[in-house]
């Protein structure tokens, strides 16, 4: 993926790099919201992973 | 009037009997140059009375989101503006997270769903997939599905279930500030069902949600005193939308205090790391709290975050030379 438009976490616009203090807390969160276009995603956690689901972009997988 | 871990010792230690209210305030109160012989009382205790055994668990979650209910801690209630969205795990899925599970040698899987209590469409579903994992992997199946009619108690035992999960969350004093939903005395209800159907009753709570040193005793004595196999203890991870989500984390002396009361309570039970552990304690603390009176763990994820990465869990294990109970004596 080239460009960020949204962060994964808070869901609020954010430059390419994302937001800092989001990433250090995406290490114990799946991510909720759809970097590409800011929507809640769908998301499953399981035992050693996650799945998460955008209704316009499809499914991200961790 | 003896010392406090001088009595924990002599009562505790050697006689099996746990500490009551007012002795549980005295713990959750010494100063942190005290901690260490603490921990060791309590790493003592659990070994004598427990032995030197570590139960490993795993948990996923088959129906997420969208509670009716108001758990001022939790993300999943629909009544906050959480980002977590409503969603279901299917059959194959689940079967799979048990196979994951069994793979750390695990020997507990716990299927938990956020509701108020099952409908007929969750209990449905909890048939059919208690039966495809028991088909398809050794592993004990447990339940957490909020609160139960006598006949859903009946039902999930016969279906095999072996433990049931449902916690007081907090001591019966600060319940009102935590729920407004549901009662405290509704989930001691459930909890006594669970307990005389057979299954194997697991009940514990969250520490570090606003509440006193007198009412993180008060959850402990409560807990003792309704004697539960196993209690998963909490540390609250404030969550971003939920009432609760602008509280502080707990220190981690605190949370050592508090995992050390809890055994110093209930000497014989399992008191297992749930949530929280990793923002709280961190990778030196939860060697602490398993040097403290913790004898059972979480591996991997949790419902709706991510827990360490279960190998480096059972790596400590390993190193702390604690041994992964097996499936034949848990069963
Ligand atoms: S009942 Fe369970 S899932 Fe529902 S809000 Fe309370 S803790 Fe969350
Ligand atoms: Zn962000
Ligand atoms: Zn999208």
């Amino acid at each position: 993926m080239t460009s960020r438009e949204f962060c994964g976490l808070c869901g609020k616009e954010a430059a390419e790099a994302g937001h800092p203090d989001c990433i250090v807390l995406l290490a114990l969160e799946p991510p909720r919201y759809c970097t590409r276009c800011g929507r809640r995603l769908k998301v499953q956690v399981t035992p050693r992973g996650w799945s998460a689901d955008c209704i316009e972009h499809g499914p991200l997988h961790g | 009037m003896t010392d406090i871990v001088e009595r924990a010792r002599s009562q505790v230690l050697e006689r099996g009997v746990g500490l009551g209210y007012d002795d549980l305030v005295e713990v959750l109160r010494l100063p942190d140059e005290r901690i260490p012989e603490l921990l060791e009382v309590a790493h003592a205790v659990r070994l004598k009375h427990c032995g030197p055994e570590v139960e490993v668990e795993g948990i996923v979650s088959l129906k997420t989101g969208g509670c009716p209910e108001d758990c001022h801690f939790c993300s999943q209630s629909g009544q906050f503006t959480s980002p977590v969205r409503a969603v279901w795990l299917d059959i194959p899925q689940l079967v799979k997270a048990a196979e994951e599970t069994a793979a750390t040698g695990a020997t507990e899987f716990c299927i938990v769903a956020a509701v108020r209590g099952p409908d007929e469409r969750l209990m449905a579903q909890m048939r059919d997939g208690v039966r495809a994992i028991r088909e398809a992997v050794d592993i004990n199946v447990a339940a957490s599905l909020g609160m139960l009619s006598q006949e859903q108690v009946d039902d999930l035992k016969e279906m095999g279930v072996h433990r049931y999960n449902h916690n007081l969350e907090a001591a019966r004093s600060y319940f009102g500030s935590v729920v407004t939903t549901h009662t405290w005395e509704e989930r001691w209800e459930t909890c006594e069902m669970v307990r005389a159907s057979g299954m194997e009753l697991c009940c514990g709570g969250l520490v570090g949600m606003g509440e006193t040193l007198e009412q993180r005793a008060e959850l402990a004595a409560q807990l003792a005193e309704l004697g539960p196999h196993e209690v998963p203890l909490n540390f609250l991870n404030p969550r971003p939308g939920t009432p609760f989500g602008e509280l502080p984390l707990m220190s981690a002396a605190d949370a050592l205090r508090a995992i050390a009361a809890f055994r110093l309570a209930m000497p014989s039970t399992i008191l297992r790391y749930a949530g929280g552990r990793e923002l709280t304690l961190g990778d030196l603390g939860t060697r602490d709290g398993l040097l403290g009176g913790i004898n059972a763990v979480i591996v991997g994820n949790y419902l709706t975050t991510l827990g360490r990465d279960a190998d480096e869990d059972l790596a400590l294990l390993a190193e702390l030379k604690m041994p992964i109970k097996e499936l034949a004596k848990t069963l």
